[in-house]
């Protein structure tokens, strides 16, 4: 053992669950605050500058998604565009249909929304998924029936960072006349989403994910499409969505894009490279350790593995002590003490369940933190198995 | 979310590992979270009184779970068997000078540990059991079962 592993720096490997703001990101909101601080609602001098800083942040939304600015809609988080989408096109469309299908592995805020809509006179079904996490879009052909009237499947999954066949599903459900949202939470500004291109009628993006700033969040709504408003008031949001408009977190969430896809193709090349080394060193390195989700089709920042015989938080609190800082979904370290639903609708066993972590990676992540964490981690998944009684020395082979 | 004294534990555990030839064993386990505790301890006797000359523990569970496992281990070295029994979960969460919420049913799985290695070592002995302790030990049983077979494949490759 080395005596360097009482290092003082902290590396963060946990951009899934938020990112830090990007310094430039900080610098365009600044006068946000201050000089320019009036309510874009206003026709006065200070409303109309802050007026036209607000639609120039819609421009960059609108061209980033290949779509019309009147589509852009801003919100507070992705909790509540998913929750408007949902509860939102229930209300508008629930003479059409009373049926509703998400994927089984979508975020809390899409099944308790869903949820919560079943308690309120909908049908809600789960559509299942193969070993990998993607949708099974025969399966799924099969849940669309004539009363169904909207699917909400993620782009890509917040916790396995498994990609969904979000144009095969737009595809389906343009042919069988079902409205499609998608939470792209964790896609957005990480690759190209065109909006001409695929059959996406509402889609969900959050600011402080893509190095932007926490409580700003949109929901795209095609044209066409009738939306019931979440927030009555005073008509913002061409009507849709009542609130006094953040325009320094709409400024700084669209220079966040900006950033995002500026550097977009570099960065992807990068962390590719970065994932696959912690995923190959892993899997060779540590017995007895697996890769949940897919080996290709995953979003490039994301590591899902796990370890037999530990559990996931144990591990998380022992890597923390070494300055790292990653993510579980341990059932310990639910607020519920749940096991992961997603993990479970990939069919994986509770007990391995149990000992899955999430590296995820980021702007600010290089080879050398990576080359710590592999350093670090096979010793504390060796110290955790040595605590556990069902550890590995006792394993008969 | 954790005091500095439950990280010291989870980070510096006590009394960590396994008794060879241990005069009891407790194994517990809870169904809700999927946690396991082995508990083994060594009993010696002065005159009339069975004192716990040596604990050790292994947990396979969270850092609450491992924290509290190795502080009651320390509580309870060197006690005799009654008083060690009168242990209970507060006694546990106090010395760790609290655990969240969320977390209180390990402490409750360190108590059910060493009832049940207690236990193990009296009907070993052929003694009496108390009756609370005979009840305790029952409704380990069954939830014990349910877990089991959730790691069947896992215990059942473990060498003794």
């Amino acid at each position: 053992m080395k005596t360097t592993k009482t290092k003082k720096k902290r590396i963060y490997l946990d951009y899934a669950a938020t990112t830090p703001v990007d310094p430039r990101v900080v610098k365009a909101m600044l006068p946000y605050f201050t000089e320019k601080f009036g309510n874009p609602a206003s026709i006065h001098s200070a409303g109309t500058e802050a007026n036209k800083a607000l639609e120039k942040a819609r421009a960059t939304f609108a061209d980033y998604l290949s779509c019309d600015t009147t589509e852009i809609f801003f919100t507070s988080s992705a909790t509540e565009s998913n929750n408007w989408a949902i509860k939102g096109i229930a209300s508008a469309y629930k003479i059409k249909g009373k049926k509703i299908i998400v994927s089984s592995v979508e975020h809390d805020c899409v099944l308790n929304s869903s949820k919560w809509l079943s308690q309120n006179g909908f049908e809600v079904e789960r559509a299942p998924v193969d070993e990998f996490g993607t949708v099974k879009i025969e399966e799924l052909k099969k849940m669309i029936t004539p009363d169904t009237i909207l699917v909400s499947i993620m782009h890509s999954n917040n916790e396995i960072g498994t990609l969904q066949p979000v144009e095969e599903i737009g595809k389906l459900c343009r042919e069988k006349g079902v409205l499609f949202h998608t939470d792209a939470a964790q896609s957005f500004g990480k690759m190209p989403i065109n909006m001409k291109r695929l059959n996406i009628d509402l889609l969900t993006a959050s600011s402080h994910k893509i190095y932007g700033p926490k409580g700003v969040a949109l929901l795209y709504i095609r044209k066409g499409v009738v939306i019931e408003p979440l927030l009555h008031g005073g008509g913002h949001e061409r009507g849709k969505r009542s609130s006094t408009v953040n325009v320094a977190g709409i400024v700084g969430f669209a220079k966040a894009l900006e950033i995002c896809v500026k550097e977009m193709y570099d960065e992807k090349l990068r962390l590719t490279k970065l994932r696959d080394k912690i995923i190959k060193s892993i899997l060779k390195n540590i017995p007895n350790s697996h890769l949940n989700g897919h080996t290709t089709n995953r979003l490039y920042n994301n590591v899902n593995v796990r370890f037999d015989f530990i559990e996931g938080e144990a591990l998380m609190m022992e890597l923390d002590h070494k300055g790292i800082e990653v993510s579980t979904v341990s059932a310990c370290a639910s607020s519920t003490l749940q096991f992961s639903h997603v993990l479970l609708a990939c069919g994986i066993e509770e007990k391995y369940a149990q000992g899955t972590i999430r590296i995820s990676l980021g702007r600010f992540t290089n080879e050398k933190d990576i080359n710590y964490l592999l350093e670090v981690l096979p010793d504390a998944v060796k110290k955790m198995r040595k605590i556990s009684p069902l550890n590995i020395e006792n394993w008969r082979m | 979310m954790y005091t500095e004294k439950v990280l010291e534990y989870f980070h510096k555990p006590k009394n960590l590992g396994k008794i060879k030839n241990a005069d009891g064993v407790g194994k517990v386990g809870n169904l809700a979270c999927g946690d396991m505790m082995y508990l083994y301890i060594k009993v010696k006797k002065d005159g009339k009184k069975e004192i716990i000359s040596d604990i050790k523990f292994q947990t396979f569970g969270c850092v609450a779970a491992i924290a509290t496992s190795s502080a009651i281990t320390e509580m309870v070295k060197g006690k005799e068997l009654k008083e060690a029994l009168e242990v209970s979960k507060s006694d546990v969460i106090d010395s760790l000078e609290g655990l969240p919420p969320i977390k209180i049913h390990c402490s409750v799985l360190a108590t059910e540990a060493l009832a049940e290695a207690i236990y193990d070592y009296l009907l070993n002995n052929k003694r009496p059991i108390p009756k609370d302790l005979e009840k305790k030990h029952n409704h380990i049983v069954k939830s014990n079962e349910m877990l089991a077979e959730r790691y069947e494949e896992w215990i059942e490759n473990q060498e003794e």
